[in-house]
């Protein structure tokens, strides 16, 4: 980065970089918790109960579908006659609906991807169906949750930007106000600094990863199992996170191995 | 002003107001074409780029990573600042606008469009050329119908994504439905506009998905001749497969 570009930074102070990223940060933060409180337990237990599957499914398809600004549209005249505020509130809840899609299905899809000889073995042991849930299933789908809580990450992150649209200061404003000044440098700043908290968000992810899941490193090495994985997770259409390798190792800053997001409307 | 406003009042300061819509119907038309053909436009020129690229990818393999790392570095600029970073360059309007919506369409069209073909099974694409087919014929007749699912998937994924970014992009002047949510909030309390954009654009997105997956089930009817099965759809996946063993007995991760 050039000299100019971090003496155009304003360091401290309502509009500086200190703030906006805390401001991003608490949008990302508290849009992702919901989705994660609202999306995980829903995946464990239609891929447990293997009930209710087929609509949970259709409908969080479907979801994939809604446009995040548009969402935000919809809800930002009602913030403001309900008094909640500018874009703070319909951007949560626009993220929310952006996070929920890649988080359900990979917990639906690994909970229910058990291998059903393995399921059967730890019942035949004496498992009860809670012990078989939270001692076999969840562990060995935990790399594919894994996978879409990083999807959700990814694209949360850039999206949030929107929110600045709508007034929310925060790192968006760098790119709405560069994009009206036709000021570069503004744009570079809101560009990297969303990059640098996804890179940051991509190592303790995968910090978090290596210690939940300490048993998957051992076949990490084996390339053909993952090409496998990639080639079934694209045969299975639109129930798995399209294009995703299931068990994609650790996204590394050096690019290439980006999870398809399963939609792009940033 | 704002405590005088309500949700379910009809008139200029609430939430919706019909009349606007029923006068301004003519712009709302106007828009949703708009909208429509900017959207199709982009996905038509990324279907083609990304079939020339992804050509390129699969023939001279050593691109395929920097083909790839490249539309995903795309993918990874926010949309706001991509839209920043044309202006100067290409100016206020069209250009703009379909440049930045090609651009977040090609990562996706590529890389499932490697996957589908890469997907074909070895064992097939033999078996066709056994037969005699020459690889031209094997491309069309045998890899490209199979991989067609995958391929299907991502022109979908683009497609709603597109209509999506296509809302935005009317901050650079462009934008169908985009251009309604603007003229909203340019206005002080006047909501109709932005309401009936953002929803008739979340209408697009779901209508066209819908579509495509129709398509995409017409284009590709072996896919469905397994699901009267019952099983995992890992299962349903492997069986489809046409090199698969008849059954799937083999534990998943395991070498086929």
């Amino acid at each position: 980065m050039s000299t100019a570009l971090l003496g155009a930074i304003e360091w401290s102070g309502s509009r500086g970089i200190i703030e906006r990223t805390i401001a991003h940060l608490q949008l990302v933060g508290l849009s992702l918790l919901i989705a994660l409180v609202i999306a995980v337990p829903l995946g464990v237990v239609v891929g447990h109960t293997r009930r209710g599957g087929g609509v949970a499914t259709a409908v969080v398809t479907a979801g994939r579908a809604v446009p995040t600004y548009a969402v935000i549209a919809l809800l930002f005249p009602l913030a403001i006659i309900w008094g909640w505020g500018l874009g703070f509130w319909p951007s949560v809840v626009a993220l929310v609906l952006l996070a929920i899609p890649p988080l359900y299905t990979n917990t639906y899809t690994g909970v229910r991807g058990v291998d059903a000889s393995l399921v059967e073995a730890a019942r035949g042991v004496g498992m009860s169906g809670r012990q078989v849930l939270w001692g076999v299933e969840v562990p060995v789908a935990l790399p594919l949750i894994l996978a879409g809580v990083r999807t959700a990450v990814v694209q949360v992150m850039a999206t949030a930007t929107l929110a600045s649209i709508f007034g929310y200061q925060a790192l968006g404003s760098y790119l709405t106000e560069g994009l009206a000044q036709q000021d570069d440098e503004k744009l570079l700043i809101g560009t990297i600094a969303v990059g640098v908290l996804w890179l940051v968000a991509e190592g303790l992810l995968g910090l978090l990863q290596r210690w939940l899941t300490p048993w998957a490193r051992a076949d990490r090495g084996s390339r053909a199992a993952r090409r496998r994985a990639r080639a079934d997770a694209v045969l299975v259409g639109p129930a798995v996170p399209t294009g995703t390798a299931p068990d994609a190792p650790a996204l590394t800053s050096a690019g290439g191995a980006e999870p398809i997001n399963t939609t792009s409307p940033r | 002003m704002l405590a005088s406003s309500s949700v379910l009042a009809n008139d200029a300061d609430s939430f919706i107001w019909w009349q606007w819509i029923s006068r301004n119907s003519d712009e709302i038309w106007n828009a949703t074409v708009e909208h429509l053909q900017l959207t199709l436009l982009t996905v038509a020129i990324g279907v083609v780029l990304a079939a020339i690229l992804s050509a390129i990818a699969i023939r001279f393999r050593f691109t395929a990573t920097p083909i790839l790392w490249a539309s995903g570095l795309v993918y990874t600029v926010p949309s706001i600042a991509l839209f920043g970073f044309l202006v100067p360059r290409l100016g206020l309007g069209y250009k703009t606008a379909l440049v930045a919506l090609v651009g977040y369409t090609l990562v996706i069209l590529v890389r499932n469009m490697i996957a589908g073909i890469d997907g074909v099974p070895a064992t097939v694409k033999e078996a066709a050329t056994a037969m005699g087919l020459t690889p031209w014929r094997r491309f069309w007749s045998v890899e490209l119908p199979l991989a067609l699912p995958t391929i299907m998937a991502g022109i979908r994924i683009a497609t709603v994504g597109t209509v999506g970014l296509v809302t935005i992009s009317a901050l650079v002047g462009e934008g169908g439905y985009g251009a309604l949510i603007n003229n909203g909030l340019s206005r002080q309390n006047f909501s109709t506009p932005i309401v009936v954009g953002a929803f008739l654009s979340i209408v697009m997105a779901l209508v066209l998905d819908l579509l495509l997956w129709a398509t995409q089930r017409a284009l590709t009817p072996w896919e469905r001749a397994g699901r009267a099965g019952r099983g995992s759809r890992r299962e349903r996946a492997h069986r489809s497969t046409p090199a698969s063993a008849p059954a799937p007995a083999t534990p998943v991760g395991s070498a086929a």
